[in-house]
């Protein structure tokens, strides 16, 4: 059997404060295959984020052991992360074309390669046409578009989403959900998804990683079995029930 | 330009011949001597008065206000951009700056007589001085405001501290730098006239003084007027600038 993608055992993390410890994260497990679109569930304050941001390399782990990548190919967090936020966060003061290449002029890529790639990406995004122009002139979605198109700009391994729809409409998200599955496919990237959305969480997931606030650990993993090609109908799929009612009752909802 | 510009143009320009109207009509129907309020068609018509070397005051004091704004513009900026380079410097020198501007920069003014010599440069300086402080603490403000998330960003990209400062920090504190200057400008005016005041030998704020001994109320108002000017030529030159460099989206109103 291959190697996977990213082997997270037992990780635990601990958020230190003068005369106070909070434990952030108790125990987490899981293993990611590359290609895999694995979405983290669950409430507030359940670590899902604290998590995201220690694959991204940002906080050091505590106990456990984090691997992502292997020898024969290695990673590096800094050229191989993509990162999404539930704002889209354009610099203002830069063109769409500009914002999307961001990353590769901190990451001194070459710019004319970088530029094609970004232009690419935006057509992919479906902004093709909107490379000059200002954020402001966007919408909350198609901003939110650019910032999925910048993540991706300088070919990373591993996209991380932090709510990256939290921020918008009912129906700008539906569609949005529609269109991540879409750039996901297309691009072939392993992306690790964080939301507090259910439906969402099973609509877009390969896998669902369920976590649980107070102590912050994950209460379930588990394959989504549903059509590859998924679109709006698939909510009406009895799998797609039985899993949110799954997740609801793990999160004491039911 | 749009049509809503131009509406704005043309009320603005209403509203100001409107006031010199209404203080015309006001001296005329009051009668109010002219050693009082001139018209403002008198005010004018000192202009026609050579040995008034209008010119020549003028020019000294814009060089003064324009002087001391640049200096006041560049240090005020260099002191800021060190300041987020240097957390420790920011946390011992910023509660002091604090205090030293409570300050009230013209009563320094005859203090600089003493340290400094009898001249321009002394003005320039004061103007400094009442400038320098806005500039700065809106600067640093600017330079502050990083979105954590953003920050994020550029730390996961392994992004160096000069990336961040030169990419996000910089373009992302003009619009706090031009919020500054805007304050600067009427604080430029009022620290060079001040400084006319106390100590000159030329100049508007000086030539009012001059004037007033005669007084020759309509030269002085005139005076007043052409300090109005350059603070005006001031003013108009800063929000151009900003429309140029800082993105609608991006300004602070």
């Amino acid at each position: 059997m291959s190697q996977s993608f990213v082997s997270l055992q037992n990780v635990r993390k601990v958020y230190r404060t003068r005369n106070e410890e909070f434990e952030a994260i108790q125990s987490v497990s899981m293993e990611i295959n590359a290609g895999e679109l694995v979405c983290l569930v669950g409430p507030s304050g359940c670590g899902k984020s604290t998590l995201l941001k220690i694959l991204a390399g940002l906080h050091p782990h505590e106990g456990g052991e984090v691997r992502i990548g292997s020898l024969e190919e290695p990673f590096d967090p800094s050229r191989d992360v993509g990162m999404v936020f539930q704002q889209p966060l354009l610099l203002k003061w830069r063109r769409i074309l500009e914002n999307v290449l961001l990353p590769a002029e901190i990451l001194g890529l070459p710019m004319k390669a970088s530029r094609e790639r970004a232009r690419g990406l935006l057509a992919m995004v479906g902004l093709s046409g909107f490379e000059e122009n200002y954020p402001y002139e966007l919408s909350g979605g198609m901003q939110q578009r650019a910032a999925i198109a910048r993540a991706l700009v300088h070919d990373p391994k591993l996209i991380l989403m932090d709510e990256p729809f939290g921020a918008l409409d009912a129906l700008t998200r539906e569609k949005m959900n529609l269109e991540l599955l879409r750039i996901w496919r297309e691009s072939q990237k392993t992306i690790v998804f964080v939301t507090h959305g259910i439906q969402e969480a099973v609509f877009l997931g390969t896998h669902v990683a369920v976590m649980t606030a107070g102590p912050a650990r994950m209460a379930d993993y588990f394959d989504v079995d549903l059509p590859e090609d998924r679109d709006l109908d698939i909510k009406t799929h009895e799998n797609f029930g039985e899993y949110t009612r799954r997740i609801y009752k793990l999160l004491d909802m039911d | 330009m749009s049509v809503d510009t131009w509406r704005k143009i043309i009320v603005a320009s209403v509203v100001h011949v409107a006031f010199i109207a209404f203080w015309w009509l006001s001296v005329i129907v009051s009668d109010i001597p002219e050693y009082i309020l001139p018209t403002p068609w008198l005010a004018l018509q000192t202009l026609g008065t050579e040995n008034y070397n209008w010119v020549f005051h003028f020019a000294a004091t814009a060089q003064e206000i324009f002087g001391g704004y640049i200096l006041a513009l560049v240090v005020g900026v260099a002191f800021a951009a060190v300041f987020t380079w240097s957390r420790r410097l920011d946390e011992t020198l910023m509660p002091l700056l604090v205090t030293l501007n409570m300050i009230p920069k013209v009563a320094m003014a005859p203090l600089f007589i003493v340290w400094l010599r009898f001249g321009i440069e002394t003005n320039i300086v004061i103007t400094f001085t009442i400038c320098f402080f806005p500039i700065l603490l809106n600067t640093a403000r600017g330079l502050r405001e990083v979105e954590p998330d953003l920050l994020d960003l550029v730390r996961s990209l392994n992004g160096s501290r000069w990336q961040l400062f030169i990419k996000i920090q910089l373009p992302g504190a003009l619009p706090y730098v031009f919020s500054g200057m805007k304050v600067a400008t009427v604080l430029a005016v009022a620290g060079a006239i001040v400084g006319e005041f106390i100590q000159s030998d030329r100049g508007l704020g000086w030539f009012m003084l001059v004037t007033q001994e005669a007084l020759n109320t309509d030269a002085m108002v005139m005076a007043l007027l052409l300090v109005t000017l350059i603070g005006v030529i001031l003013y108009g030159a800063v929000i151009l600038l900003e429309r140029t460099f800082v993105v609608q989206d991006a300004r602070i109103e």
